[in-house]
């Protein structure tokens, strides 16, 4: 396969242009929560942007029980990173945090070219040929720096530690 | 000009990148050296390199000859009134930062105004943002035409009495635009403003007369002009920077230093403390003597018919949008594919061997304003040439088919 094929795979093209989990708790008709403003205890919201190109994500999770109920993006940023959140959030929902943070050490180790495979979810396996791109890696990696954050976070506030 | 002759002066543009050669595009970002420039900076390395200022013996007084020469030429490159006028620095960052602690939070006080655009490159607008800060004056912005202009009225209207500082990039790295510096310096210089002037795109292609321009401060990078990095210039009138304090103390910048208190040295080198970049002065040196040996008028023609003849090739591609003035347009063009992400019509084009940068170009406020998140740019010099650009807009048309793109929708 060619490296841009490898690069773009169909799965990472599926991923872009129609996105799982893209919107904000808000938006859902019926996301098992009150419709009031105010953030419920068991939600967190992680804002993260990659400052030399201009990529945004903003991942919203449900963590109850140190189970990701659920997990939402909006965000602006290349097929790699919008594909990437896509199939993050999809792969995340009904893990444990640690299941979670696991998943994204081994994306980690997926980056530096390690041979994984998602058997969880193996579309992420499609995002492989990125590590021949160094210059890309950053923006396949920003949803998984957020899942992190967000993880954090919610333990943080779980252990009633103050932000 | 013949920019294939040139071409050849340049060993870094004769490589095959990802099986095809190399088309290089980034020029706004960094321009490549010409083998003149990398000779200079190895001879100086192999024969002449020492300290400067202060060697008795016999390197010591070539390696200021060499440096104190670089200041000179760049002096008359600028047609500046004196060389005590340069100050040698890091790039256009360090310049635009000496005035801003330098100059401006010395002179400025609260209610005081300065007044700047949107369409700046960051280190033309955090520094300014800063010592707002720091002073308590206010920071005013240029209102933009759609094209990314300024008209002459608008800037009549936005600098006050009340402005002591204006601030503006002669071309725009993002939009290309040309701005009348020399008319906004007479408006600014009416309502008792200085204008501190972003050289960073324009020292590669014009030919700039500080005097006749009258500004008051003009910084510049010898990077983007085929001179090595880590060096640059800040012109700054003899009479304003005597005026100003130092920024970073040490050697090589003092007169007299006692155990409580010191005196500096006089102009420019008051503002060069510790060891200078000696050998970065004798590469922009060099690069000067190539610029001028091509001739800045051609360069910047060359620069421009490139410009033009891209946006023509660009636009008849379905789903290109092109940003910035139609007319004027200095030699670069900014542009999107569509739906397509820069990021992923770079990487398309890479693949292709053809360097392009993508992105916010440093200028996030920029791209709020166009409203986008990000843009692809193209940005020409000397040694482009009308193959490049075909290159480029075959790419682009690969692009497109590559990502499925439909326009319309």
């Amino acid at each position: 396969m060619n490296p841009l094929d490898d690069l773009y795979r169909r799965v990472i093209m599926d991923h872009y242009k129609n996105p799982r989990n893209r919107g904000t708790m808000e938006d859902e008709p019926a996301g098992g929560t009150t419709g009031s403003s105010a953030e419920p205890a068991s939600r967190v919201t992680v804002n993260l942007n990659n400052p030399t190109c201009g990529d945004r994500i903003s991942l919203q999770m449900q963590i109850e029980d140190g189970i990701v109920k659920n997990a939402r993006f909006t965000g602006e940023g290349c097929s790699i990173s919008m594909s990437s959140a896509s199939m993050m959030t999809d792969a995340v929902k009904g893990k444990t945090a640690a299941e979670a943070l696991a998943m994204a050490d081994k994306f980690s180790a997926m980056m530096k070219g390690e041979k994984v495979s998602f058997d969880e979810y193996e579309d992420i396996d499609a995002l492989s040929g990125v590590n021949k791109f160094p210059a890309r890696i950053k923006c396949a990696t920003l949803a998984w720096n957020a899942l992190r954050k967000g993880v954090e976070l919610g333990q943080g506030r779980h252990e009633g530690i103050e932000e | 000009m013949d920019p294939i002759a040139l071409k050849a002066e340049f060993p870094i543009l004769h490589q095959d990148v990802n099986g095809h050669p190399l088309v290089y595009l980034d020029n706004a970002a960094t321009s490549q050296k010409p083998r003149s420039v990398i000779e200079a900076v190895k001879r100086y390395y192999e024969r002449d390199n020492a300290n400067v200022h202060r060697g008795v013996h016999t390197l010591g007084s070539r390696a200021t000859d060499a440096y104190e020469g670089a200041r000179e030429k760049t002096a008359r490159f600028l047609n500046a009134a004196s060389p005590r006028e340069i100050v040698f620095t890091r790039g256009t960052t360090a310049g635009l930062n000496l005035v801003a602690h330098g100059y401006a939070r010395q002179v400025l006080r609260e209610g005081d105004e300065i007044v700047i655009t949107p369409a700046e490159h960051h280190s033309n607008l955090i520094p300014w943002q800063q010592a707002a800060k720091a002073t308590g004056a206010t920071l005013k912005y240029l209102p933009l035409q759609p094209d990314g202009t300024v008209r002459l009225e608008d800037v009549e209207k936005t600098v006050t009495e009340r402005t002591k500082l204006v601030a503006i990039a002669y071309v725009s790295n993002v939009l290309g635009t040309v701005h009348p510096v020399g008319k906004i310096a007479e408006i600014a210089h009416r309502k008792g403003a200085v204008i501190v002037v972003d050289g960073a795109q324009s020292a590669p292609h014009l030919k700039v007369d500080v005097q006749a321009l009258d500004v008051d401060f003009y910084a510049f990078s010898g990077h983007k002009m085929c001179g090595p990095t880590g060096i640059g210039a800040l012109y700054g009138k003899a009479r304003l920077l005597e005026k100003m304090e130092p920024v970073e103390y040490g050697g090589e910048m003092i007169d007299f230093v006692e155990l409580y208190d010191s005196s500096w040295k006089e102009i420019p080198w008051k503002f060069e403390g510790g060891t200078p970049i000696i050998a970065g002065a004798v590469g922009l040196g060099a690069a000067i003597d190539f610029l001028e040996g091509v001739g800045l008028d051609e360069i910047d023609r060359h620069g421009r018919r490139l410009a033009a003849y891209a946006v023509d090739r660009l636009s008849a591609i379905a789903g290109v949008s092109i940003y910035g003035p139609k007319e004027n347009r200095a030699g670069l063009v900014t542009f999107n594919l569509g739906d397509v992400h820069p990021h992923d019509v770079a990487t398309v084009l890479d693949a292709e061997g053809i360097a392009i940068r993508a992105g916010h170009h440093c200028c996030q406020p920029l791209m709020r304003w166009l409203q986008v998140s990000a843009t692809a740019r193209a940005s020409f010099y000397l040694y482009n040439t009308e193959q490049d650009v075909d290159r480029l807009a075959d790419a682009l048309v690969k692009t497109k088919e590559f990502f499925g793109y439909e326009p319309a929708r």
